[in-house]
């Protein structure tokens, strides 16, 4: 436990939960942990995937009630049995997987719950006005007729917020809120918690993300295996020692990359790609790149912006309508999926649990997948099992998977661990392009620092290797040419040492088609509709 | 062929809306059951469950009043078995749906024997409401459509009732926002303190409830007593119906009318068949054929572009029990 921090007369204490200990049948997911909230702060919950954080908050919202510990709501105890009576005390929580139903309007999703109308019947001329009232009161502009399913990542985060505040929380908690937002939006989201906090709304926030605490937060508790392992002031610490603190070792938050010659020619190309979406418009319009052996190519983007495709065409998953992809300067637009990986393609998709693994199988199955027809691990129509299993073992030693055992299903292991499987099973099989997909999504920072080490060595065996991302922090630490990708098209390209994390955000809202005086502003020019 | 266009008359009109009624009704509690997130195929074992009761109290009773509400009530106790499957012990919604549809048959059976000491089919009631035909003044005087619409019996005018009611219901009731978002997103809808149980028992028990309707009609409006197995594939055609017309009230009614229609003119066709040349040779099996193809080339055109609610069919667990 770090030192107490003596509290100033004036900061009065709104929220306390003293000695709180959650047991689950196997697990003790929080130790003992005492914490408090002063009124107007924005508080940070720091801590590794599985190191307490999101059970605390949940028993704080009424979700889980604590094997022990109590909880002080303004210096009264409280024991909140659902959320919706931690609702009605004035806390408002912001989950990471938002709470919200695609196929409702704004209002519909804001007065879920506690409608306005007489008999049964909603009234939806007064919803409308009072969701308007409050967007206007806080500053949050929204179009209170619109589907939520339309709206863009940032602005359901938004309805979340106006969800909470229709509510009257005094206390906000934001789950892991920047996850799914790009650096415009994740800027505006803390514009927004500023303003609330000068309302008088005091914010939590969780996160595995240190930016994010250094960013916004101005104390913040650092939770490990349940346990509390720290309180800071944010201004009097460093991001490396919160980072120590939250993993317990010293830790690298940015993987050293060496300088390399890369060869001049490309072995992977492709040229004027245009792919069809099951909806019929074009997710990828003729689009263009190539990748050397021994480079990294990052392409950058948000969400929905035609990656899924692009990797999926990669692969020969999906069906090409224009252009061609080159491999080693042949034509390899109509191979198939099993033809390409015989050509030495390998592939981390981003989804690992649907895509990457087939989780009721066994840890050794997982690590043959795609080669298990093949010389040693098969015999004609025999599987070599002595063979599998060796092989397995060798995987899981090299590759530091923790499991018991390889004969259990990967199913059961972590989700950090699960992508090492993957990264085990298409690394060794000695690739010479490699397609990655978001390898890191979901992972902390001790898995995150692995799996990037790894995709370095690659780089060193001069695979050529194409990375899509959401991140762009990874984006940034891993690759050498950086490609922007909006609606379905390459905007930019960049070297990665001359640029940064804002002027590539800036084109991956579709910067450049308004003036470039001022970015953030025009990323955000649809929010005032 | 003049004798063959002489089919599409006003008559036509009228027994497509006397043929779809049964499949409206079931249609359109499915949309509502299926709107909270319960995939309900046991449409055909409500209805055969409220075509038995409704018959076996109007019979003894002597009221088909008494029937109705019979056959109603029994429809909602049999598929509150739906919901305690389901949603209770969270046991997959189309396995517990074909277990009803399969037992239904079993029990109609058996209490058939048990109640009229023979199979096959029930005494005839006494007085059924097929008798209690009103036409609305004025309005049943509209050309055309006037008597199809406005000169009924009772239940064709309930089931009109019921698709305007639960339309109104979804899209301007609280409780129906409750029930769509139940389908949607239960876990929003939960921590927002509605119980997601709740709407979704309420869902399955309306479904019974119109089911149970729909199978009375068959019973005690349309004709005066039960035959086993009288529904006849209703339920999932009512199934296709919901589905065809996107999960909403007016949809499950307009493809539940074109699927009536589809048998009305069946009926008629087939009627004609023997003084038209080119039909006299066709089995009349084929034409009996034709609704239910209409099911399966309406559904397989439709059902692409209708979409489902995003947790239908999805279990539902409250976190704490989990643990």
């Amino acid at each position: 436990m770090a030192s107490e921090m003596p509290l100033k007369s004036e900061d009065r204490v709104i929220l306390e939960m003293t000695n709180i200990t959650k047991e689950f049948p196997k697990v003790l997911a929080n130790d003992n942990i005492s914490i408090y909230l002063k009124e107007g702060e924005i508080l940070g919950l720091l801590g590794e995937n599985g190191a307490g954080k999101s059970t605390l908050m949940n028993i704080l919202y009424g979700l889980y009630s604590p094997t022990s510990g109590k909880v002080l709501l303004n210096r009264n105890e409280v024991s909140f049995q659902s959320p919706k009576e931690a609702i009605r005390m004035g806390l408002g929580m912001v989950h990471q997987h938002f709470m919200l139903v695609e196929d409702l309007t704004v209002t519909e999703n804001i007065i879920l719950g506690i409608e306005p109308g007489k008999a049964g019947v909603i009234d939806y001329r007064a919803a409308r006005e009072a969701v308007v009232g409050l967007s206007e009161k806080y500053h949050l502009a929204i179009n209170p007729d619109a589907k939520i399913g339309s709206l863009s990542v940032g602005l359901q985060q938004r309805v979340e917020i106006l969800k909470a505040l229709y509510r009257d929380a005094k206390i906000l908690i934001l789950d892991e809120p920047t996850s799914v937002l790009t650096p415009q939006e994740a800027e505006e989201l803390f514009d927004v918690i500023r303003e609330l906090r000068n309302t008088g709304v005091a914010i939590i926030i969780i996160t595995h993300k240190l930016v994010e605490i250094m960013a916004i937060s101005e104390r913040v508790y650092i939770l490990r295996r349940g346990r509390l392992v720290g309180e800071k002031r944010t201004d009097e610490v460093t991001k490396e020692e919160l980072a120590n603190l939250m993993v317990g070792r010293d830790v690298v938050l940015t993987v050293h990359k060496e300088e390399k010659n890369i060869a001049a020619d490309p072995v992977f190309e492709i040229i004027g790609l245009t792919i069809e979406s099951e909806r019929g418009i074009n997710a990828v319009t003729d689009l263009s790149l190539n990748v050397k052996p021994g480079e990294i190519v990052g392409v950058a983007g948000v969400d929905g912006n035609g990656q899924r495709e692009l990797a999926e065409c990669v692969m020969g998953l999906r069906k090409v309508n224009g252009g061609s992809v080159f491999f080693k300067g042949k034509n390899i637009t109509n191979l198939s999926t099993k033809q390409r990986i015989r050509q030495k393609f390998s592939n981390v998709p981003s989804d690992r649990q649907r895509f990457g693994l087939v989780m009721g199988m066994k840890v050794s199955e997982n690590c043959i997948m795609g080669e298990h027809d093949r010389d040693p691990f098969s015999r004609g129509i025999n599987l070599n099992l002595s063979t599998i299993a060796e092989y397995a073992e060798r995987l899981v030693e090299e590759f530091d998977i923790r499991t018991p055992s390889v004969n259990i299903p990967v199913s059961n292991l972590s989700g950090g661990n699960q992508q090492k499987v993957i990264l085990a099973r298409e690394f060794s099989r000695k690739p010479e392009f490699l397609l990655v997909s978001q390898p890191t999504r979901g992972l902390d920072v001790g898995a995150i620092e692995y799996i990037h080490t790894q995709i370095l060595k690659m780089r060193d065996l001069d695979v050529a290797i194409l990375l899509i991302s959401l991140e762009l922090e990874e984006i940034f630490s891993l690759s050498d040419r950086i490609l922007v990708l909006y609606e379905g098209e390459i905007i930019k390209e960049f070297r990665a040492e001359q640029t940064d994390e804002r002027e590539v955000g800036f084109y991956m809202t579709g910067g450049q088609r308004d003036s470039a005086e001022e970015p953030k502003r025009n990323a955000y020019a649809d929010t005032t509709a | 062929m003049s004798s063959f266009l002489s089919i599409l008359n006003e008559d036509l009109i009228v027994a497509t809306i006397r043929l779809s009624t049964p499949i409206t009704l079931a249609a359109v509690g499915a949309t509502i059951c299926e709107r909270t997130g319960i995939v309900n195929i046991a449409m055909e074992g409500l209805m055969i469950m409220g075509a038995f009761f409704s018959a076996l109290f109007a019979y003894t009773t002597g009221n088909p009043w008494i029937g109705l509400m019979a056959g109603m009530i029994f429809g909602g106790i049999f598929s509150l078995l739906h919901a305690l499957a389901t949603v209770t012990f969270h046991i997959d919604h189309v396995v517990s749906g074909a277990v009803l549809n399969i037992l239904s048959f079993g029990i109609t059976r058996y209490l058939l024997i048990l109640s009229f000491g023979h199979p096959g089919t029930s005494e005839p009631i006494p007085v059924y409401l097929g008798e209690f035909e009103y036409a609305i003044p004025l309005l049943s005087k509209i050309p055309i459509i006037g008597r199809a619409f406005f000169s009924q019996t009772p239940i064709v005018y309930m089931s009109f009732i019921i698709v305007i009611w639960f339309s109104f219901f979804l899209y301007r009731t609280k409780m129906g926002l409750h029930m769509r978002a139940s389908g949607e997103h239960p876990l929003a809808l939960e921590t927002l303190g509605v119980s997601v149980y709740k709407m979704r028992y309420g869902g399955i028990i309306i479904s019974g409830l119109t089911s149970g309707l729909a199978g009375a009609y068959l019973a005690i409006e349309n004709s005066n007593a039960f035959t086993e197995g009288m529904t006849n594939g209703r339920g999932f055609i009512a199934l296709a119906a919901n589905i065809s017309g996107g999960w909403n009230p007016i949809g499950s009614f307009l493809a539940s009318l074109f699927f009536g229609f589809a048998d009305a003119l069946q009926y008629r066709v087939q009627a004609i068949s023997h003084a038209i040349e080119w039909l006299t040779d066709v089995p009349s099996e084929i034409f009996i054929m034709f609704p239910y193809m209409a099911t399966v080339i309406v559904a397989a055109g439709l059902v692409r572009r209708s979409r489902p609610p995003k947790a239908i069919g999805m279990d539902f667990i409250i976190e704490e029990e989990r643990m």
